[in-house]
């Protein structure tokens, strides 16, 4: 994850309590989602950012995952999300962000 | 009328001590982590330039190997040397990085790069060799300093070193002792900038068998920032890199859109030509040695060879139509505006459907589309995936959303009207022009009849803007009307003649 996104994670879970953060991820692979959930839960994995050995443990999720799509209105997703949903492994995706959810989430 | 597309070099320079020293991931870490396991390790994971030159995405980006041939090669890529291959290719050239050094120094007009005599001496006689190279930029490097003074400039000087096969055999001064735009380290990432920008410039003109007094301007549309603290990016690498080149005629600018900016400098180079404001015109730029091995961790992490070790440049002739070569259409030119909107969907729709349906085209009538051309195997391993292919999986599902493909037609329409990426990952490199040389090619051999190029930009990285940028043209084949020749003086004075009596006789006749 972009160092300075980091900072900004960091400092809203400060600044809002972490209970009260809630990441939505719009990354193109699941490897790739992994990495970023991974970031703001149990710390950024390549030790390069503000996140190192920091466990947040924040709710995290994929906009293309059924929790988030529930959440909005079905017009708005398909004008927004639609096309993106096709283009995506929608299952890898929710695979690689449940793990890191059931590991690491604290909320 | 619409401009043509006149010729295009592409050149790529094997830098791997660059990597090392210049790279931002690299330079990072060396503050971040200093001692760090993966700076150990990577210099294990460098490659040599034949195995630079042998890499087949670096072929095809020559112009040696096309993409369709690059798609059929068996991955991984690296580890393997493509039969024949050749530093030299129809488009131009991978340079390695002594020969680099010396052009660097050649395109250096303030005393600010130096090298060891012994340096110089055992490499000037290969750059001699080097066809494009003529004497006017050899007579522009000098002989050599002493080795103690490049040490003491390195350790005392804040200069930044510059090494070849990990020996200090150089060094770029800073310029300015306070002023950060003009510090060594900016110093040596534009001079490389510059450097890498001449050496496509060179191959163009060689291309397209165009003379050099003909080129009447030069965009750069790089992503470096020329300037000093008063007028940080004030530019012009354009004017400076066509000064070495011997453009004399060429007047030039910078057009700065991060990686949308060739797409950008193309729609403005075609506009002028068009017009008739300038005959030929190149949209040109240079590498970027920042972005030199940034996803070199991942690499390491994965025992493969860093791949970005090269710099990438590129030059586009785009000249007055001369009924032959393709054409670049004024009419068909997609924009993402203010109000687009930056979901995936709004901007495919704003970049590919909005610009095609204004024509009356439909999505499936162009043969090939040219988006970031990203090498797969650079950005797989860093979990980025397969960049061109993602592009190509949107445009498919646009058109499923048209109802012009089944869904079921997905991967289909990424073969038939996609390509697999061959460039290096360098920003605006990869971003949609280096297809244009075998586009040129194809639509010339009539193999297809149109390709849309598409530049798109991050432009948030910039810290102004959190809205996204892209725009996109389409090349086609000539439709054989040439250019008229302008009116002649004769020709004026024949037609006012002929009005007057014309005029005359009107007159005449209501008198009559």
């Amino acid at each position: 994850m972009d160092l300075e996104n980091q900072k900004r994670v960091k400092e809203m879970a400060e600044k809002f309590g972490p209970e009260n953060l809630v990441i939505v991820l719009g990354a193109a692979e699941g490897e790739a989602a992994g990495l970023a959930a991974e970031t703001v839960t149990a710390g950024d994995p390549t030790f390069a950012g503000p996140l190192t050995g920091v466990q947040l443990g924040l709710k995290v999720y994929h906009i293309c995952e059924a929790e988030m799509k529930e959440e909005i209105p079905q017009d708005i997703y398909e004008e927004q999300i639609g096309m993106m949903e096709m283009v995506l492994d929608v299952d890898d995706i929710s695979k690689e962000m449940t793990a890191i959810r059931s590991e690491y989430c604290k909320y | 009328m619409n401009s043509v597309i006149m010729g295009t070099g592409y050149t790529l320079v094997h830098v791997p001590d660059m990597v090392i020293n210049n790279g931002t991931t690299q330079t990072t870490e060396r503050i971040v982590n200093p001692g760090s396991e993966y700076m150990e390790k990577l210099p294990h994971h460098l490659r040599s330039y034949e195995d630079a030159v042998g890499y087949m995405p670096n072929q095809t980006y020559i112009g040696n190997m096309t993409p369709e041939e690059l798609a059929s090669a068996e991955q991984p890529w690296y580890g393997k040397r493509m039969e024949k291959a050749e530093r030299f290719g129809k488009f131009g050239e991978i340079m390695p990085e002594d020969e680099f050094l010396l052009l660097m120094q050649a395109c250096d007009s303030f005393d600010l790069v130096f090298l060891s005599r012994e340096f110089v001496t055992e490499t000037k006689s290969k750059l001699e060799k080097h066809p494009l190279i003529e004497e006017a930029i050899l007579s522009r490097i000098k002989d050599g300093v002493d080795d103690d003074e490049v040490e003491r400039f390195v350790a005392e000087e804040h200069a930044e070193p510059l090494y070849y096969m990990n020996k200090l055999v150089g060094y770029v001064k800073r310029a300015h002792d306070v002023d950060p735009n003009l510090s060594a380290h900016v110093i040596h990432e534009n001079i490389a900038s510059k450097a890498t920008c001449v050496l496509s410039l060179l191959h163009v003109i060689r291309q397209s068998g165009v003379a050099k007094e003909a080129i009447d301007y030069v965009i750069d549309c790089s992503e470096e920032a020329c300037g000093d603290m008063n007028q940080r990016g004030g530019g012009n690498f354009a004017k400076a890199a066509a000064e070495i080149a011997g453009l004399t005629s060429a007047s030039g600018c910078d057009v700065r859109a991060f990686c949308a900016a060739p797409a950008h400098a193309i729609i403005h180079a075609m506009s002028l030509v068009s017009a008739g404001v300038y005959e030929n015109v190149i949209v040109a730029a240079g590498g970027c040695t920042a972005k030199l091995g940034m996803n070199g961790k991942d690499h390491v992490k994965k025992d493969m060879p860093v791949l970005e070790d090269v710099l990438g440049g590129f030059s586009i002739l785009i000249s007055k139509n001369d009924g032959i070569h393709p054409e670049i259409s004024t009419r068909i030119v997609g924009k993402h505006t203010v109000g687009t909107g930056s979901s995936p969907q709004a901007v495919i729709t704003s970049l590919v459907t909005d610009p095609l349906e204004r024509a009356g085209m439909k999505i499936l009538d162009v043969d090939k589309y040219a988006v970031e051309m990203q090498n797969p195997e650079i950005t797989k391993p860093a979990g980025a995936g397969d960049i061109p292919l993602a592009n190509y999986k949107m445009i498919a599902a646009l058109a499923v959303m048209h109802k012009e493909i089944e869904r079921s037609g997905i991967v289909e329409f990424t073969k038939k009207h996609g390509m697999t990426g061959w460039a290096p990952t360098q920003g605006h490199i990869p971003s949609g022009v280096p297809y244009l040389g075998f586009a040129c090619h194809d639509i010339l051999e009539g193999k297809i009849s149109n390709a849309m190029i598409i530049g798109k930009g991050s432009l948030f990285l910039g810290r102004m803007t959190s809205l996204f940028d892209g725009v996109s043209f389409l090349v086609c084949k000539n439709s054989g009307a040439k250019e008229e020749s302008s009116v002649s003086e004769d020709q004026i004075r024949g037609m006012l003649a002929n009005a007057m009596r014309e005029f005359a006789a009107t007159l005449m006749e209501k008198q009559g």
